[in-house]
């Protein structure tokens, strides 16, 4: 039996409509307790309507070393923002 | 690329404003100094409510009652934030508490005095709570982003923490001449205590100005000492109270209150555990892990049995 509770990534909806959100992590033996444990450590003023747990070794995170390569592609294109093309002052709801 | 390359644009991403995170490259001592500050920091926010905890069963009234539970319950979430704040530093929160239990993490000497009288409550409230408030504001733009967004969240409740302190204060301060000695008392107490919160003079900090450059720290021991200072002549001038310093007097020229001197041998002692609590924090930590290690087993061994019944029945 292993000694220590694992890690928990807990992430808060705080209100309908709105995205969930990481809000940091906690310890439990289990899914159940760990969402119990979330409502008590971090919405005691009623900051969420709806929490996510995920265990923490379950999450793939990209390399943030690797990054400058990893979102180059993205970099050089421009053409796709709106403000790249160039209209008349003049044309209105566009 | 080479560890001093890396130090170079370490520091430039730091002096940017650029937050580290954690999977971030960061320099050895970097994250020695911030696994401590943070881990004493979660430590303080644990022992913090013990001496707090001590009134709940004799709070003066039922709404007195509630709202202290409810500030040692944000203590208990306070130090569960940092506590996981600086587990993403890589070090396992079973270690923090071997180190905490074994007396060989600090914690906030503040801790270490006695809560004699219903009126320490308001005492602690106001002047500790709000010490800690002046530390942990710029906290909230530390360079680390983990520990800095604790803060965001340890700031905005410790604010109730500061008020309904002020108002035990006020209320006692209101009331009989018997209530009036014993919230000047408390004060008398807890005043020079918490001007030792903001840690060692600038002189006798020799860290100081690596966790400045590396924004850990955004204003000196020093700096925000006196804005405490600053801040706390004019409350205690609402309450009516006396705060234990006669030397506590409003320079023109620096456009701050001078103060008296701090007695630095009381803290290092205090420090170095003689203080009047020490050994009685430290055996009810003790104790409340100890005889938690039950519960934590059985919790564990309840989900790892439901877990391989879950398992099994799926095979089947």
């Amino acid at each position: 039996m292993s000694n220590t509770w694992p890690l928990w990534e807990v992430f808060i909806r705080s209100k309908q409509g709105i995205h969930h959100k990481h809000v940091g992590s906690l310890h439990a033996p289990d899914e159940e307790v760990a969402i119990e444990n979330a409502r008590d450590v971090y919405t005691r003023r009623q900051e969420g309507v709806s929490i996510w747990v995920v265990e923490s070794k379950n999450i793939t995170a990209s390399n943030p070393e690797d990054s400058d390569a990893f979102y180059e592609p993205a970099k050089d294109k421009i053409y796709r923002h709106p403000t790249f093309y160039d209209l008349p002052d003049e044309l209105k709801h566009i | 690329m080479k560890e001093a390359d890396l130090e170079q644009k370490f520091q430039d991403k730091i002096d940017a404003e650029i937050r580290i995170e954690p999977r971030d490259w960061m320099p050895e001592k970097y994250r020695k100094t911030l696994i401590r500050q943070i881990s004493q920091h979660a430590h303080s926010e644990i022992v913090g409510m013990l001496p707090e905890g001590n009134w709940i069963s004799r709070a003066p009234s039922l709404k007195r009652k509630v709202g202290l539970i409810a500030k040692v319950q944000d203590e208990a979430g306070h130090g569960l934030y940092l506590y996981s704040a600086a587990e993403t530093l890589g070090i396992d929160r079973d270690t923090m508490f071997q180190q905490l239990n074994s007396g060989k993490a600090k914690y906030s000497s503040i801790f270490n005095y006695p809560t004699i009288t219903w009126a320490d409550i308001g005492a602690i409230g106001w002047l500790v709570d709000g010490a800690a408030i002046m530390n942990q504001v710029p906290l909230c733009r530390c360079s680390y982003g983990p520990y800095a967004r604790a803060m965001v969240r340890v700031c905005k409740e410790e604010s109730f923490h500061q008020r309904q302190g002020f108002e035990i204060l006020m209320t006692l301060m209101n009331g009989s001449q018997e209530q009036k000695d014993m919230a000047q008392n408390a004060i008398d107490r807890w005043w020079w205590p918490s001007m030792m919160m903001f840690g060692p003079t600038d002189d006798d900090s020799p860290n100081t100005v690596q966790s400045m450059k590396w924004k850990i720290k955004r204003y000196t021991n020093d700096e925000l000492r006196q804005k405490f200072v600053d801040v706390c002549v004019d409350q205690a001038k609402v309450l009516g109270i006396t705060l234990p310093d006669p030397d506590l007097k409003w320079n023109e020229e620096r456009g701050h209150y001078d103060f008296g001197k701090i007695n630095w041998d009381e803290f290092w002692n205090v420090v170095k555990g003689n203080g009047p609590c020490n050994k009685q924090r430290l055996k009810t930590r003790n104790e409340a892990y100890d005889n938690g290690k039950w519960v934590r087993e059985a919790a564990m061994a309840y989900s790892e049995k439901r877990a391989a019944r879950k398992a099994a029945g799926k095979v089947a």
